[in-house]
């Protein structure tokens, strides 16, 4: 399948790395809009074209190009996806601008492969998602879930911080959307330390009464493996624990609350290790966009 | 009446909620706003300790919802005017909206040292609503004083009408405090204001060096209560400042009655400076970890101090309260194996 990156900065850049080594995916172009920047030196180096026309090359080559990953910006992303869409490109969305269905790999992968358009939420949600999920697949209910991520200041980019509230919204919305809690808080934190410290997330999710406490951990547990599959620096990194309230949350009162504790290295493809949110978001993508382009190939043989 | 020299904020109903582990309920609020509106305070702050939305399995749920207690405390005061916090990642600019229109006159948009960029979208969004709004940067001791001016210019560009500093870990010196209102009342056009935390007994003395360095705005709370060992008394502020014959335009038995008849009766403990508020100065750890990791240590069976002394070898920063939960189990774990061998 023929792909172009849309966005040369530190996402478009780590996403183009990985694609490089994928058997599945054909990368095409790296496109920026700088032609000075440090990613479209990279694709130059590797022999990618690395336009700096921006998302209006895509919509002129349109039909060397059957699907694009979006590391720009929300607000490019939502001026340009109907015209992707209408020159029949498909649209995976790493901004949080959230036009199409939310992707959880590990959760909803198979849902949304026809899809024009499918949104990767943020890299917390994709961090988060799964475990709430992991949570909510054997109890009854699960009330109210809650997600805590910490990236390095070096690793948060001008997006990130001028659009902190997107973040937490869209987030947040994924917890109860894919993770299946009725009701959700998100929080992001930046930590400056140096140096930098690993992505972390923590999950924290309401038990109610007479769940199997057992099922939960094991559920956790399982979910570790499932992410780290595709994003390898994902792990827990304490035992979950479930711990004795009661809690006054704002789905009830509950009498306990599992914590999942969670750590992200990056695979240091294109930002250093500490970088494990640039690394779940674009190892997130490559997951998806074989997925679709693997189902297409098998459609397409048997057709 | 006089000019006051400097303008006092109360921070009772919002960093004095860490330390009723954010339970008040509306007759509190309605007696606290009253009392301090009678003493002549000029602003009181409300909101839960970690800002607008912070009510939380990390920080804590809120008795009673935030937003009631500020409708309450809007339809309380007189004179004051009320002001919210909001913390930038936990908050929502759609909270600002909500609290403006119960009546709030001020938002202070909070971040850490470092991140000031952090807070453009909410301080912008504030002055578009018309309230008064102040930057305000935590856990000010993690920055030099340029550093800090860096920070305070980016909140200033925003449209901040004040930049406050906090030493959110009671940890600066009084030289400390100094050299940073210096630098910034000579490169700000703003006012400058200062909060001041108590874990090494400093909190009155950093706070009138910050009036002598320039500080314009002085943030105090009834008896002290608040986060970690508390935070500058508002009632001995004001007595310290009659003293130096610094003009504070409240009334300084008034604001001891509310101290000792409204504040200490619903404390659960006496804001005292024990080992573990001593840590959080020494160490340099976030005020608000103080309850947190004491709960943490009992469940885990683990050293209270030994939790916040990692936890500030690894330089974590207010927000990260789940980093207590983490440090814990890590040193249950690192008993537990020391016990095998």
């Amino acid at each position: 399948m023929r792909c172009a990156i849309i966005g040369s900065g530190n996402i478009g850049t780590d996403l183009m790395v990985k694609m490089l080594r994928s058997d599945v995916l054909d990368l095409v172009a790296l496109v920026g809009i700088d032609p000075d920047s440090d990613g479209l030196a990279r694709a130059r180096k590797n022999g990618i074209q690395a336009p700096h026309t921006g998302p209006d090359w895509v919509l002129e080559n349109a039909s060397d190009i059957d699907m694009i990953f979006d590391a720009t910006s929300a607000y490019v992303h939502v001026r340009h996806y109907k015209q992707y869409a209408a020159a029949g490109i498909t649209a995976i969305d790493l901004t949080p601008a959230a036009r199409g269905p939310k992707v959880i790999p590990p959760v909803n992968l198979y849902e949304h492969l026809d899809a024009p358009n499918v949104n990767l939420v943020t890299c917390g949600g994709q961090a988060t998602t799964p475990m709430v999920y992991a949570i909510r697949r054997v109890i009854d209910e699960l009330p109210y879930a809650e997600m805590i991520s910490t990236v390095a200041s070096k690793s948060a980019g001008p997006g990130t911080r001028q659009n902190i509230d997107e973040f937490t919204k869209t987030t947040s919305t994924a917890l109860r959307e894919i993770g299946g809690a009725t009701k959700s808080k998100a929080i992001m934190v930046l930590n400056p330390a140096e140096p930098p410290i690993m992505m972390r997330n923590t999950v924290f999710a309401g038990i109610p009464e007479g769940a199997d406490h057992a099922a939960i951990l094991n559920s956790i547990h399982e979910m570790a493996g499932e992410v780290s599959k595709y994003v390898p620096g994902y792990r827990l990194k304490n035992e979950p624990v479930i711990e004795e309230g009661p809690f006054h949350t704002p789905g009830g009162v509950v009498p306990h609350r599992a914590v999942v504790l969670l750590e992200v290295e990056g695979a240091g493809d294109y930002l250093p290790e500490y970088a494990g949110n640039l690394d779940i978001m674009t190892a997130a993508a490559m997951r998806v966009g074989e997925a679709i382009a693997i189902s297409r190939a098998s459609r397409e043989a048997t057709a | 009446m006089t000019t006051p020299d400097f303008r006092l904020i109360d921070s009772t109903l919002r960093d004095g909620s860490h330390a009723i582990s954010h339970q008040y309920n509306p007759e509190e609020v309605i007696a606290i706003v009253k009392g301090l509106d009678h003493a002549g305070v000029q602003v009181i702050e409300i909101a839960h300790g970690d800002g607008l939305g912070g009510s939380s399995f990390n920080y804590g749920f809120s008795k009673v919802d935030e937003k009631e207690l500020i409708a309450q405390a809007c339809a309380a005061t007189t004179n004051a005017k009320i002001a919210c916090l909001l913390l930038p990642g936990i908050g929502l600019a759609d909270d600002l909206r909500d609290v403006k229109e119960l009546g709030v006159g001020m938002a202070r948009i909070a971040t850490h040292c470092t991140e000031a960029d952090i807070s453009e979208q909410h301080i912008k969004t504030s002055k578009s609503l018309g309230m008064e709004t102040i930057g305000f940067m935590m856990m000010a001791h993690m920055n030099s004083p340029e550093g800090l001016v860096e920070e305070a210019l980016k909140m200033q560009s925003y449209g901040a009408d004040a930049i406050y500093f906090a030493d959110s870990a009671g940890a600066m010196t009084t030289e400390d405090v100094r050299r940073r209102v210096n630098a910034l009342v000579n490169a700000l056009d703003v006012p400058v204001g200062v909060h001041a935390h108590n874990n090494l007994s400093m909190a009155v003395a950093n706070s009138i060096a910050a009036y002598e360095e320039g500080a314009t705005n002085l943030d105090g709370t009834s008896a002290g209560l608040g986060a970690g060992a508390g935070n500058c008394p508002t009632e001995i502020l004001a007595a310290v400042s009659d003293k130096y014959g610094i003009t504070t335009g409240v009334n300084v038995l008034a604001l001891m009655d509310v101290a000792e008849e409204i504040v200490r009766p619903l404390m659960p403990r006496q804001q005292v400076i024990d080992r573990a508020g001593l840590i959080l100065g020494y160490a340099g750890v976030y005020g608000s970890f103080l309850l947190h990791s004491q709960r943490a240590a009992e469940r885990y069976n683990v050293s209270q101090a030994e939790i916040l002394l990692e936890l500030g070898r690894r330089k974590v920063v207010g927000g990260q309260e789940d980093m207590i939960i983490d440090v814990a189990l890590d040193l249950a774990k690192k008993h537990a194996e020391a016990e095998k061998k």
